[in-house]
């Protein structure tokens, strides 16, 4: 009785969300709500539809990285021939979850995917293991973020933690991350624990990547990596990398679309899952494939065409992703631009970017401060003694600027998550990019 | 590994400086810098380096770390926020300082405590489940745990005339009688929320909530501390002339954009 009922209003909630989807995609709205109206019929719409996959249902969380995570599991899964779900539309949240779901099943809740992968931030991550428990996590990192409903660096260390105790099967945990590594201590027994991790040889590298001020592991706490564990060997030019997994083959060597040391370390992680859940399927060689042809999502360090020029374009969230995106970007000097704003979603607060080092931008200067808190961005410049060029807190007069005085040069954008999506979305309308939500295949 | 550092600015930072540093030392603390320096902090202390070396001084700053030696010279003292992690981690070191503390506050030494730093230079501070932790009490404030934060946009009315900042505190303080309030609260909650008082000021120590960090885009308020400091370093004050177009349009503007 109690099922016939239940599935019942599962279909009512579905058919509620599809009629909402639609009507929002004529106005060309937001991606969340359908997953609302979707939410609000049936609660348990989740469980129900990702609940029964039969090769489960993987969780990727962490402070940075998880766009660039997911987009590589995903390509990793699927070139091993796997159906997976995920949700790709950048919203990282149930809702946006169960908008995506909509597009792909039909009203009995059957989804066509043999495992989903979703990526959920730390605050919305408990929220989703509660309807749907996960059977594995990925767990990235934890960084500040400036995000005021992350507070505290250590209340998104619990967060995580918990996050990784209520995965039923498996988790892959950063050995160089203490505040992920501890979480094993928590894990309940006959969950299994994989490690990623890098080469002692450019440990040297990671404090770019990590706030150190408020870690105070010792060093020798650091994991010991076994046979199914991910160590990422980066190659001597900085471009190539290989995953090696003690117990079999190498990974690569490989050269990824995406720069820098942490989209290295993204890939490392990803593949470490990837191995994890196909087991004997999994095929090193179809693996180095894969990570290879997987494209920047957008704003990560996406290289935009404009007019034969290139444009990057690279979302900055916090005091870590900003140093690791000025670490993997400003060893090349171009012309740049940094566009700040801070509404909600960039985080209201542009405290943090007095913890970002400006330094690696003094040579060349900033061309144009942009957003809201152009002004703010310019001083904070000033006091590491970057010259700026202009200041201008209006986005298209900005865009336009630097576009034009620096025409058929390499240029690139340093943004804010909203002023990242208004870019974006310009240089769209003029170079005839994707859209958001129309990712282009990998 | 050394646990105290003193550094002047980087040296091509203050190369940028088109004034020699011809009027003297003055040595800068920050409390704490590892564990007390959530939001951005760090930036009060490098505001004030960078101006006292475009003022023509020479800035010397000591990072004082829990455990190390007290430095043999302070002309100014900065504090910042922290985790409740951070905060247990230097109260026995604040303790074993405090009589010093408490003493240089007397005798006149600016001081900036911002956030977590500023409830520690208070009276008590009172848990959630009401357990009653004293303070440095240099401020006579006392600020009870809460279970809702205080967070936004802040713009007061202070001695140093409007000063702009951002406000993330979960502890709701409360002034002693007879303490001056840093400012008044113009848009955001300030001490309470309810009684219109932002932070304290005593001598010349403010405890304030804002982060931002509050001094590059208050110059005035910068200036102000930088001025005691000096007198009391170098027995004058010869500030330079300072561009401060960036800060000013950054404080105007966030001024205007929240009072309207
Ligand atoms: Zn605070």
């Amino acid at each position: 009785m109690a099922s016939v009922l239940t599935r019942a209003r599962t279909a009512t909630a579905l058919a509620a969300g599809k009629a909402a989807r639609l009507a929002s995609r004529l106005r060309g709205g937001g991606s969340a709500l359908p997953g609302l109206v979707t939410e609000k019929i049936d609660p348990t719409v989740l469980r129900h539809t990702l609940g029964s996959l039969p090769q489960g249902v993987v969780v990727v969380s962490g402070t940075n990285g998880k766009t660039t995570t997911t987009k590589m599991l995903v390509a990793l899964l699927r070139a091993h021939g796997l159906r997976v779900f995920t949700n790709p539309t950048g919203s990282n949240f149930t809702r946006g979850v169960i908008s995506s779901m909509l597009g792909e099943i039909g009203l009995r809740g059957r989804l066509g995917a043999d495992v989903a992968v979703v990526e959920l931030d730390e605050a919305h991550a408990l929220h989703f293991a509660a309807q749907v428990p996960p059977t594995h996590a990925l767990l990235l990192n934890v960084a500040r973020d400036q995000l005021d409903r992350f507070a505290e660096i250590d209340h998104t260390a619990r967060l995580l933690t918990t996050l990784g105790e209520r995965a039923t099967t498996g988790v892959v945990l950063n050995a160089d991350d203490s505040f992920i590594s501890r979480v094993r201590d928590s894990l309940p027994a006959g969950v299994q624990v994989r490690w990623f991790g890098v080469d002692p040889s450019i440990s040297d590298r990671l404090p770019e990547l990590q706030e150190a001020d408020v870690r105070f592991a010792d060093a020798d706490d650091r994991p010991q990596l076994g046979e199914h564990d991910g160590l990422l060997l980066p190659d001597d030019d900085g471009r190539g990398l290989t995953v090696r997994f003690p117990g079999g083959h190498d990974v690569g060597p490989l050269t990824l679309r995406q720069r820098g040391l942490a989209a290295m370390i993204n890939a490392t992680a990803a593949t470490t899952m990837a191995r994890e859940l196909l087991g004997q399927a999994f095929d090193a060689s179809v693996a180095a494939t894969a990570l290879a042809a997987v494209n920047p999502p957008f704003g990560r360090g996406e290289v935009i065409d404009v007019g034969g020029a290139q444009l990057e374009l690279v979302l900055v969230k916090n005091p870590a992703g900003f140093t690791v995106a000025l670490g993997t970007y400003g060893a090349e000097p171009v012309a740049t631009m940094v566009a700040i704003n801070d509404n909600y979603a960039d985080g209201r607060d542009v405290s943090w970017l007095y913890d970002v080092s400006f330094e690696s931008l003094r040579e060349r200067g900033v061309a144009v401060t942009s957003g809201v808190r152009a002004w703010d961005m310019a001083l904070r410049l000033r006091y590491d003694g970057v010259e700026v060029g202009a200041v201008d807190t209006d986005l298209d007069a900005a865009l336009e600027r630097f576009l034009r005085d620096h025409r058929g040069q390499p240029v690139r954008i340093f943004c804010t998550y909203t002023a990242m999506m208004h870019l974006r979305r310009r240089l769209a309308d003029r170079f005839g990019l994707a859209r958001f939500g129309e990712d282009p295949a990998a | 590994m050394s646990e105290t550092t003193d550094q002047a600015l980087p040296g091509d930072v203050a190369a940028l400086a088109e004034v020699p540093a011809d009027k003297g030392e003055v040595h800068l603390v920050h409390l704490y810098p590892r564990e007390m320096s959530i939001y951005g902090d760090l930036g009060n202390t490098r505001c004030l380096a960078a101006r006292l070396r475009w003022h023509g001084y020479q800035p010397v700053v000591h990072d004082h770390h829990p455990g190390a030696p007290w430095p043999d010279r302070v002309d100014l003292v900065l504090g910042g926020g922290g985790q409740d992690s951070g905060q247990v981690r230097v109260q026995d070191d604040l303790a074993a300082h405090a009589d010093r503390l408490r003493e240089l506050a007397t005798e006149g030494v600016p001081m900036l405590m911002i956030c977590g730093m500023y409830q520690l230079f208070g009276e008590a501070f009172v848990t959630v489940e009401g357990r009653r932790l004293p303070g440095l009490g240099i401020l006579d404030v006392t600020t009870r745990g809460n279970e809702t934060r205080m967070i936004g946009p802040v713009v007061l009315d202070t001695d140093f005339g409007p000063v702009v900042g951002y406000e993330n505190h979960s502890g709701s303080t409360v002034l002693g009688t007879g303490q001056r309030p840093f400012g008044r609260v113009r848009h955001g909650r300030g001490n309470n929320g309810s009684d219109g008082t932002e932070g304290a000021r005593t001598h010349n120590v403010v405890g304030s909530y804002l982060h931002g960090p509050v001094l590059p885009a208050n110059p005035q308020l910068a200036d102000g501390l930088l001025e005691v400091a000096a007198r009391r370093a170098t027995g004058g004050w010869e500030p330079g002339e300072v561009d401060d177009t960036l800060a000013r349009e950054a404080h105007d503007r966030q001024v205007r954009r929240l009072l309207g």
